[in-house]
């Protein structure tokens, strides 16, 4: 790795995403709306949108970072741009953490403003504080783009990429334990639960939900999700080819 | 002097044909050479076999003495694609910048100049996404030149252009060329071909022809090199 290419590169991706102003507002606007959505969703009943509104704010990084990485990665290939990288002194990790971090910067601005939306306005209300829930997200949404950057490989088109959506995004929200919690879950579920790494965020911000300082767990499940972004984007770049047929 | 380019009995399969057939050529350093033939024919992916990007069922790619690909040659190859291949989302200036950065010692001054070099510099502050297509294409020849690589690959440079900005081009690659840089350019223009040194024709993924454009006249007994062409791949297919 190359720190002057690293950095040059993340730069590169975030002028890129600041010039275009659709992608900022689905970034920024849409968790923002889809909280006060869910908050008025349950405002009668008590206590439900400080469980509900606080695992989404770890799944809507992840899920919204995931489909703009695979998006933005498979444009790299598909107009020639990722050949021209590759005849460059660029190295395929250079390039695949460059996303990391640059998607990890936007994910640090959209957590921040969707937590102060959900603390100050909604009356988010936690045991644990509020900077530990965006540490979560912003892992979670990393989590994200290290996957979608896994599955870009694997498609062709943008038609192709979106379908990984059901595949890898919807069943970890799921089993993650938000709809029911996994102890109750019948024995398999559960084990596939176990080596979903969403499940493990949530678990992680329910840890800042319930307990007034970080605890073990949280630290632990933290860790998982930082091992999963390695291995993740470990194996996208053993799939990332600098010879192509 | 040993040559920029050596290419030995290459073979290329694309999708289960046979692309190149066992090809081989040298290119000497210093010059400008023209990569000529048919659509299809294969000019392409030589040119992505020597900056490494294709693969290669067997034979071998050297520039400048290290395989095709290798890490220390991508600091000095600097190559075109056929299709541009920049940013729509960033400006002209934005993308010339980015690639400069790419390479040690080059700066955003020398990214600045390679906009410039390519008549863009009104439209430095532009979007590639709002540019004309001729303007698109010369953003991404921008990006090529900007680190001033010893060996240029540039795939089809003037396709799109007016004949001004041809011509402008066509003389710095040939001063380019003067100071020591190898240059290897595809066409499909034939009056470009005679701005050349040296000529490689292809037709179907085997060389026909490797010469300097009045040897090849000379050779063909025809006037000019378009009608060298045309019976230097009539002959080809007569004896196919
Ligand atoms: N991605 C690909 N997969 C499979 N086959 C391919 C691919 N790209 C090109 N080919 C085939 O390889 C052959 C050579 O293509 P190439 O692009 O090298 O031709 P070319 O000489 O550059 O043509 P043109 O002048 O039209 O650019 C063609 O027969 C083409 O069909
Ligand atoms: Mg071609």
């Amino acid at each position: 790795m190359n720190l002057r290419i690293l950095g040059a590169t993340t730069a590169r991706i975030l002028r890129q995403l600041r010039h275009d102003r659709r992608t900022v507002a689905l970034l920024v606007v849409v968790p923002v709306l889809l909280l006060a959505l869910i908050y008025y969703m349950f405002e009668d009943v008590p206590g439900i949108f400080d469980h509900i509104g606080l695992v989404m704010l770890g799944v809507f990084p992840f899920t919204i970072m995931f489909l703009i990485t695979s998006i933005a990665m498979l444009r790299e290939r598909t107009t020639g741009t990722l050949e021209r990288l590759l005849t460059t002194p660029m190295g395929k990790l250079d390039l695949l953490f460059a996303y990391g971090l640059a998607f990890g910067v936007a994910a640090a601005v959209q957590a921040s403003i969707a937590s102060s939306v959900a603390y100050w306005l909604l009356g988010l209300d936690t045991r644990g504080g509020v900077g530990l829930v965006i540490l979560i997200a912003i892992a979670n949404a990393v989590l994200g783009v290290a996957l979608g950057l896994l599955c870009s490989a694997f498609s062709r088109t943008e038609f192709q990429a979106v379908q990984f959506m059901p595949i890898v995004v919807v069943p970890q929200i799921l089993l993650c334990g938000l709809f029911v919690p996994r102890g109750q879950m019948a024995g398999w579920l559960e084990a596939i639960s176990n080596v979903l790494p969403m499940t493990y965020a949530v678990e992680a911000l329910q840890e800042v939900g319930t307990r007034a300082s970080a605890t073990g767990t949280l630290w632990r499940d933290l860790a998982i999700i930082i091992g999963c972004v390695i291995v993740t984007l470990t194996l996208a770049a053993a799939t990332l080819r600098r010879r192509t047929a | 002097m040993e040559p920029a380019i050596e290419v030995r009995d290459l073979v290329v399969e694309r999708g289960r044909r046979r692309v190149l057939h066992s090809l081989s050529c040298s290119i000497p350093r210093g010059s400008v050479t023209g990569l000529l033939g048919p659509s299809g024919s294969g000019k392409t992916t030589l040119m992505r076999a020597i900056v490494g990007v294709q693969v290669v069922k067997s034979g071998t790619v050297t520039v400048l003495g290290m395989l095709a690909g290798s890490a220390p040659l991508r600091g000095m190859i600097g190559y075109l694609t056929q299709a541009p291949s920049v940013y729509a989302d960033l400006t002209v200036r934005e993308n010339a910048r980015y690639f400069a950065s790419l390479y040690k010692d080059v700066t955003s001054a020398d990214a600045d100049a390679a906009v410039a070099d390519v008549g863009l510099a009104d439209a430095a502050g532009q979007l590639v996404g709002d540019l004309s297509g001729g303007q698109r294409a010369r953003a991404s020849l921008a990006c090529a030149l900007v680190a001033r690589p010893t060996v240029l690959i540039l795939d089809e440079p003037t396709v799109g252009q007016d004949p001004v900005l041809r011509d402008d081009l066509w003389r710095r690659f040939r001063a380019m060329a003067a100071q020591g840089t190898t240059v290897l350019v595809s066409s499909h223009v034939m009056d470009e071909a005679s701005r050349c040194d040296r000529l490689l024709l292809i037709r179907e993924g085997r060389l026909i022809a490797d010469d300097a454009p009045d040897a090849i006249l000379a050779g063909t007994g025809t006037a000019d090199l378009e009608a060298a062409f045309l019976h230097l791949i009539r002959a080809e297919q007569v004896v196919s």
